[in-house]
């Protein structure tokens, strides 16, 4: 969806505000969003692309004035009630009133160190040839879905060169709304900054993203 | 402002936006209407709603909370960007394990111990004279966990975010980074599961350093691309 998450190329948001690396978090309450998020996750009840979607479906005023550990509560809330684990009565009282709805796993102590060494694995097994090279120009989709995208709003349109091809993976667009995992063929696109910015870009950007096959087109 | 809620009962609800760092990045200045005079044992709001959810999930049976602490001592203690420090160093110390790094970077950074959740397809690129790297993600905050920890705030922020496709220099210029006019910048938007991190130049005079000395000199910055590695005087 075209919403408050997707700002390559926006204007206006302030400096960038660097920060020591021994930082990790900036209030105790973060580390538990974190943790609650992960465990939550952990159910397996939703992917983590639905989790993307819960997030940048958050009203945009609401998304740029939030700190990002607050988006990921907001979003997390909204999930846990729209997938029938609470109710919005329960979240307010910060007590259980209704029995628990089954869920595939319950993530324990003891499986929080093997759980993160192992992650979630995205590739899938090719099941048809790539149908884009290497070195072959194409020009990416000009597509606008109310649901989950992970194709840029400032690429779209736009001709880059295929870099690479990493492998079939899940596609994040069905696989956010429960519609199936869909693995296609991903590829890194390059683009010149003069291709996506205009003639008065640096002439020595180049700008890339990790695009699914179904966002992309050969040129003509 | 979104949450109107600045008082709860007799505490007053401190500025969690200041604390967590608004995403418009004007945090330590913004008011927000809430009051700054009694702090005490204020709880903010959101302090209060995390409190409430975890406890209504722990009550649900949905999490245990002993995972919960274990989540946080793993991403507070064992996982962090020493982690990607030690991988660049092997790399500048190791011209083979170099090679094997640009070319599968999961499994060269597996061998040093590192993998696991937002790191399960690394892929590594590195800095030399004729290119610079700088990684972002501008849809979201997507970033190689096992070798580099959390993301710091401001790479998760909408300025860094909405600015390093279109402007990497100035970018750059904010973390005191300066380079030729000539020098390709190429900056990799992490749109996908893959994960990327840059191998920064090494330092011309840090021959002879073993690894753990090199380590040193790798900032988690320069391993996003928005820094450069220290020079060896200054490491110390």
């Amino acid at each position: 969806m075209n919403g408050p998450q997707d700002v390559g190329g926006m204007m206006g948001f302030g400096p960038i505000v660097p920060e020591p690396e021994a930082v990790r978090f900036h209030a105790d309450w973060e580390k538990r969003v974190l943790a609650v998020t992960l465990a939550a996750s952990a159910t397996g009840v939703w992917t983590i692309d639905a989790m993307r979607f819960s997030r940048e479906s958050l009203p945009p005023a609401m998304y740029y004035g939030s700190s990002y550990y607050r988006i990921w509560l907001e979003a997390l809330t909204n999930r846990l009630i729209a997938e029938g684990m609470v109710t919005a009565e329960e979240v307010a009282a910060g007590a259980s009133r209704e029995p628990a709805r089954s869920v595939p796993r319950v993530l324990r102590a003891e499986a929080v160190s093997p759980a993160l060494a192992a992650g979630t694995r995205y590739a899938r097994e090719p099941s048809a040839p790539a149908r884009f090279s290497v070195n072959e120009a194409v020009r990416m989709r000009v597509i606008n879905p109310p649901t989950h995208t992970r194709l840029p709003r400032y690429v779209r349109g736009k001709v880059g060169t295929v870099e690479r091809a990493h492998g079939v993976f899940v596609l994040p667009d069905t696989n956010a709304h429960g519609l199936g995992e869909d693995p296609q063929w991903l590829y890194t696109i390059r683009f010149s900054g003069t291709e996506l910015w205009g003639v008065e870009a640096d002439p020595t950007l180049s700008v890339s993203v990790d695009a699914w096959e179904s966002y992309l087109e050969p040129v003509t | 402002m979104m949450f109107a809620l600045t008082k709860i009962g007799a505490l007053t609800a401190r500025d969690d936006v200041g604390k967590g760092l608004p995403m418009n990045n004007d945090h330590g200045h913004n008011h927000h209407g809430h009051d700054h005079h009694d702090r005490g044992s204020a709880l903010s709001e959101t302090e209060l709603r995390v409190r409430a959810l975890e406890t209504l999930l722990v009550a649900k049976g949905y999490v245990d909370p002993a995972a919960l602490e274990a989540i946080i001592e793993t991403y507070e203690t064992k996982i962090g960007p020493r982690n990607g420090a030690r991988v660049v160093a092997r790399a500048w110390n190791d011209p083979a394990y170099r090679d094997w790094l640009l070319r599968d970077a999961t499994a060269a950074i597996a061998a040093l111990g590192f993998g696991g959740r937002q790191g399960e397809h690394m892929v590594a690129v590195e800095n030399t004279e004729a290119q610079h790297n700088l990684v972002v993600c501008t849809l979201c905050s997507c970033y190689p966990w096992p070798v580099l920890g959390l993301p710091p705030a401001w790479y998760k922020s909408p300025a860094y975010r909405s600015r390093a496709v279109i402007d990497p220099r100035g970018v750059l210029a904010e973390f005191g980074v300066s380079l030729p006019a000539d020098r390709q910048i190429r900056v990799w938007d992490s749109t996908a599961e893959t994960r990327y991190f840059v191998i920064p130049q090494r330092p011309p005079s840090s021959e002879g350093l073993d690894e753990a000395a090199l380590a040193d000199l790798v900032t988690r910055d320069s391993m996003i691309g928005a820094g450069v590695a220290r020079q060896p005087a200054a490491a110390s």
